[in-house]
């Protein structure tokens, strides 16, 4: 049987596969710059090669959107990944947020750069 | 039990940088990020479209647009990421996402092109998150003072203009503190 995945939509068809077609995380709203970082510090043997490079990346905090730089996956299959290490608690995330103190803080900051 | 995540991750923050085609996001973001410029890919929905009045069926758009972002660490709890999309003035209706939570924007303009920037500074003025407009000095544009463009874009007098070097680190610091001072007294209101 000749594939029916040709070279073009390999890029396309990899990442869908990857969720098993999911677009939605089945557990976590992940903004594009929602923090995340692993609470296992294990190389999980049971996972696929995908979300083992995220658990590796995210054993300090990273965000979402770094996460998918470095993986060259789109963000949204990020997230459903990230969804499923979420479900397993593997990973805590953060989304964006801010306070005004945190605002000053970033003032004092940047001037200091 | 359990971490609680606000122990174990800091806090991101993000800025929007918006604009027409070529007016000096990517510049822009590039010039004050501590990590090379990153891209990635984002799928955007348009779910405040409503419904579809003849069929009642729900019109989604759905358009997957690159993303180009940088970080600024400010201590180990906060995080400061700025992001742009590309083309933006056809996909500002999908933008809704993308400043959900976002601190504000800074609308890039360039006096050469000013009637470009409408589409942006439309978005932004029809909803509640703060921005500002920095002017990108391209070395032909003419020179405008920032009360000019406030009335060739016909801007709220509150909303900041700037005049800015995307180029330029500090030119683009300055421009970020402007921005952040502006949210600060939006608050206080
Ligand atoms: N002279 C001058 N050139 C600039 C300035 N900012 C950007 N440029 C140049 O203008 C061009 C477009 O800048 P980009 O930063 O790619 O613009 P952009 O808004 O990201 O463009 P798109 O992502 O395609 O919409 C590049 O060739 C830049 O080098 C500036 O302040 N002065
Ligand atoms: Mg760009």
């Amino acid at each position: 049987m000749s594939s029916w995945v040709d070279k073009e939509a390999g890029p396309i068809v990899r990442p869908y596969a990857m969720t098993s077609g999911r677009t939605q995380p089945v557990q976590g709203a992940f903004d594009l710059f929602s923090m995340v970082v692993a609470l296992a510090s294990l190389s999980i043997q049971d996972t696929q090669p995908e979300s083992a490079a995220i658990m590796r990346m995210c054993q300090k905090p990273v965000s979402v959107a770094e996460l998918a730089a470095h993986l060259d996956l789109p963000a949204g299959t990020v997230k459903v990944l990230l969804g499923d290490l979420l479900a397993r608690q593997l990973i805590v995330t953060r989304a964006p947020d801010f306070s005004s103190s945190d605002l000053e803080a970033v003032i004092h900051g940047l001037q200091s750069l | 039990m359990g971490s609680s995540p606000s122990k174990v991750l800091p806090r991101a923050m993000k800025v929007m940088v918006a604009g027409h085609f070529g007016v000096g996001k990517t510049t822009m973001v590039s010039s004050i990020s501590e990590i090379s410029l990153l891209r990635t890919e984002e799928t955007l929905t348009d779910a405040g479209l409503g419904i579809d009045d003849l069929a009642g069926v729900e019109q989604k758009r759905t358009t997957t647009v690159a993303m180009d972002f940088g970080r600024i660490t400010i201590s180990e709890d906060l995080v400061l990421y700025l992001f742009g999309t590309p083309g933006q003035e056809r996909f500002s209706f999908l933008w809704d996402d993308l400043v959900l939570g976002a601190i504000g924007a800074v609308v890039l303009a360039d006096t050469r092109r000013l009637k470009e920037s409408f589409p942006c500074v439309d978005f932004f003025e029809a909803r509640t998150t703060p921005f500002m407009v920095a002017v990108n000095c391209f070395a032909d544009g003419k020179t405008y003072t920032p009360q000019d463009v406030q009335l060739a874009l016909n801007l709220d007098p509150e909303v900041p203009v700037m005049l800015c070097d995307a180029r330029d680190r500090l030119s683009v610091k300055a421009v970020l503190i402007t921005l952040l001072q502006h949210v600060i007294q939006r608050q206080r209101q």
